[in-house]
């Protein structure tokens, strides 16, 4: 099992999320997120005087997939969030070891099944 | 001085009823004067404190807008007011006063440009020197040709260049609203049709239809925000950030409305200005309740935001009427109004991105209450040589035909208000189109009007974490590059999660 982290440019959520849900992944999180990198801060301005911000907002998505889907949703990942500006964002792939959905409390890979079309929420 | 002068002769006046006899009283003649003077300095009072409950409508506004807008659009709200607060004012004493209410033609006055103490305004029988209470009146005037000129930018919130406001905001305050006024009010060419004038108490097409008018022309060549309609061209819900804010605005426009509709009897006399506003109190109330009620029918759920327009949209349903009708006809065209907004805001969505429902409020409960007019105007309460409403020629002894006229001329000031405010809006907004440009770029309109037009969040800390802990880095970082690159922008609660 892979945890897919990906640090995006807001924009890009939409239609990574409806690709997803597309091809069967339904199960995402986003947080909020500031941060820094290659792409500068902002420089904002405050009654005359400037004020320079050394992060700037993001999202993270998180996705725990099969190891066997890991590429599908990195390169749709890829596919939405690259503008070839710089600030476009990073992924971290990170192993894991247990899964556990909370309402059945079956474990494993299961848990992490592409979903018949029938479950998924329209 | 002059005040206390006035009070010793009233006193000497009283003095020399109860003894006659006594050396040197009053005559009859000065007592009627100074009485006279009071009363008109009574009226006046009335109008300057009416003139404070108007101008304190462009805190509804803000509030209203910036309710209804995203976070990333809450500060420009704050500017675009004050700002054309401060142009309209200037306009309106240069140009706008001396179009409006400087006698002239049918069209446009012709005195009183650049108003200032003594000057002569009007011609002929009319003309008169400018006086404080002249001054004061002009003043009222100022603030609803502000009132009228915010009602226009509700369409354009999110994405309108900050420039459009400041030549838009010139031409409306000396030409466009005084055009209107002037046919109206000051004795233009809707003040007499065929012997009948035009019955518009406080401005439900004056004011409210004017200003919805030039957010139609605004909207149509600006066009939607981003995303507010999906590939298929449905449109998308992009909720404001903050329903609290919307309340807060409705209600002090409530409140100002009392100075509006109140203030426009001009006078103190009989204290007509009760039943002027128990009707604005009555017509609101229905309002409220017409919109929830049918937002409720539409979706089964109390629309906050709705309740919020069905005020407006009842306050501005009474407007023309305020001064015209019975307490018992106020609810109905409140209520009627709230209904109408509820329906209209839904159907004009479909096509066109109003974010705050200016054109249904003001547009459409605008029209309704300049048509209401004809159709519920008591005779004891009609101004000289108008019809009274339908309801009367249908139930009462009234004239029908007379009746059928006053709609009709009720009708014409619509149409009137509706070409002469559009032929000049799209005429202004497309010249700033074709120069300046009307609307923000794709990355300022994601990243937001404050950081992109004002530098500046109006929500720092939510998109900027704690300032106060800056490391003291180089604040080099991104500086010299003069305009900031736009941030991407912060979606909305629903959008996010």
């Amino acid at each position: 099992m892979k945890k897919i982290e990906a640090f995006i440019r807001h924009e890009a959520f939409e239609p990574i999320r409806a690709e997803l849900l597309d091809k069967g992944f339904p199960s995402l999180s986003i947080i909020e997120a500031k941060g820094s990198g290659r792409q500068k801060g902002i420089v904002e301005k405050y009654r005359g005087s400037t004020l320079t911000v050394n992060v700037r907002p993001k999202l993270k998505l998180e996705v725990v997939v099969e190891d066997k889907d890991k590429g599908l949703v990195v390169e749709t990942i890829l596919k939405h969030a690259r503008t070839g500006e710089v600030g476009d964002g990073k992924i971290f792939v990170i192993p894991v070891e247990e899964a556990i959905r909370i309402r059945t409390g079956e474990d494993g890979e299961p848990v992490l099944q592409v979903h018949e079309d029938s479950e998924i929420p329209t | 001085m002059r005040k206390k002068m006035g009070l010793a002769v009233i006193f000497a006046a009283l003095a020399a009823l109860v003894l006659p006899s006594v050396a040197g009283a009053a005559t009859v003649g000065e007592v009627a004067g100074t009485v006279e003077e009071k009363a008109l300095e009574l009226d006046m009072v009335w109008v300057a404190v009416a003139t404070a409950l108007v101008f304190l409508m462009q805190a509804g506004f803000m509030f209203l807008e910036i309710g209804f807008s995203r976070q990333k659009n809450a500060g420009t709200g704050v500017a675009k007011i004050f700002v054309n607060l401060a142009l309209v004012s200037l306009a309106w004493w240069a140009v706008g006063y001396g179009v409006a209410e400087g006698g002239g033609n049918d069209f446009f006055g012709t005195s009183g440009f650049f108003f200032h103490f003594d000057q002569v305004v009007g011609q002929g029988e009319e003309a008169f020197n400018v006086g404080a209470s002249d001054t004061m009146l002009m003043l009222f005037g100022m603030a609803f040709c502000a009132v009228s000129l915010a009602i226009v930018w509700g369409t354009t919130l999110e994405r309108i260049k900050f420039g459009a406001y400041v030549i838009y905001a010139l031409v409306f305050g000396a030409v466009i609203y005084p055009l209107i006024a002037h046919a109206v009010w000051g004795g233009g060419l809707l003040s007499d049709i065929g012997g009948k004038p035009v019955m518009d108490f406080a401005g439900s097409s004056v004011v409210h239809l004017t200003g919805a008018v030039g957010a139609l022309a605004a909207l149509l060549l600006l066009g939607a925000r981003k995303g507010k309609y999906d590939a298929n061209g449905k449109p998308r819900v992009i909720p404001g950030h903050s329903m609290p804010l919307v309340g807060l605005g409705v209600i002090i426009l409530w409140i100002g409305w009392f100075g509006f509709n109140g203030g426009s009897t001009f006078e103190t006399g009989g204290a007509f200005f009760g039943e002027v506003m128990l009707n604005t109190q009555l017509a609101a109330a229905a309002g409220v309740l017409g919109a929830s009620l049918a937002v409720y029918v539409k979706s089964r759920s109390l629309d906050v935001g709705m309740a919020g327009n069905g005020a407006i949209a009842g306050l501005v349903g009474v407007t023309a009427p305020s001064g015209f009708i019975e307490y018992w006809a106020a609810p109905i065209i409140g209520f009627i109004a709230g209904l109408i907004v509820v329906y209209a805001v839904l159907a004009i969505d479909k096509l066109l991105d109003d974010p705050v429902g200016a054109l249904s409020a003001h547009g459409l409960a605008g029209i309704w209450g300049t048509l209401a007019v004809g159709i519920f105007a008591s005779p004891r309460l009609i101004v000289e040589g108008a019809g009274p409403g339908i309801w009367y020629g249908i139930f009462g002894d009234a004239s029908l035909s007379t009746a059928f006229g006053q709609l009709g001329v009720q009708g014409l000031a619509v149409v009137f208000t509706f070409v002469v405010v559009f032929a000049i809006s799209i005429t202004t907004f497309a010249l700033i189109k074709a120069t300046i440009g009307l609307r923000v770029s794709d990355d300022e309109e994601e990243a937001g009007l404050d950081i992109s037009s004002h530098g500046m969040y109006g929500y720092p800390e939510q998109f900027i974490p704690q300032p106060e802990y800056s490391t003291g880095l180089p604040s080099t970082i991104g500086a010299g590059t003069g305009v900031p690159t736009p941030a991407p922008a912060q979606m909305t609660a629903t959008e996010t999660r």
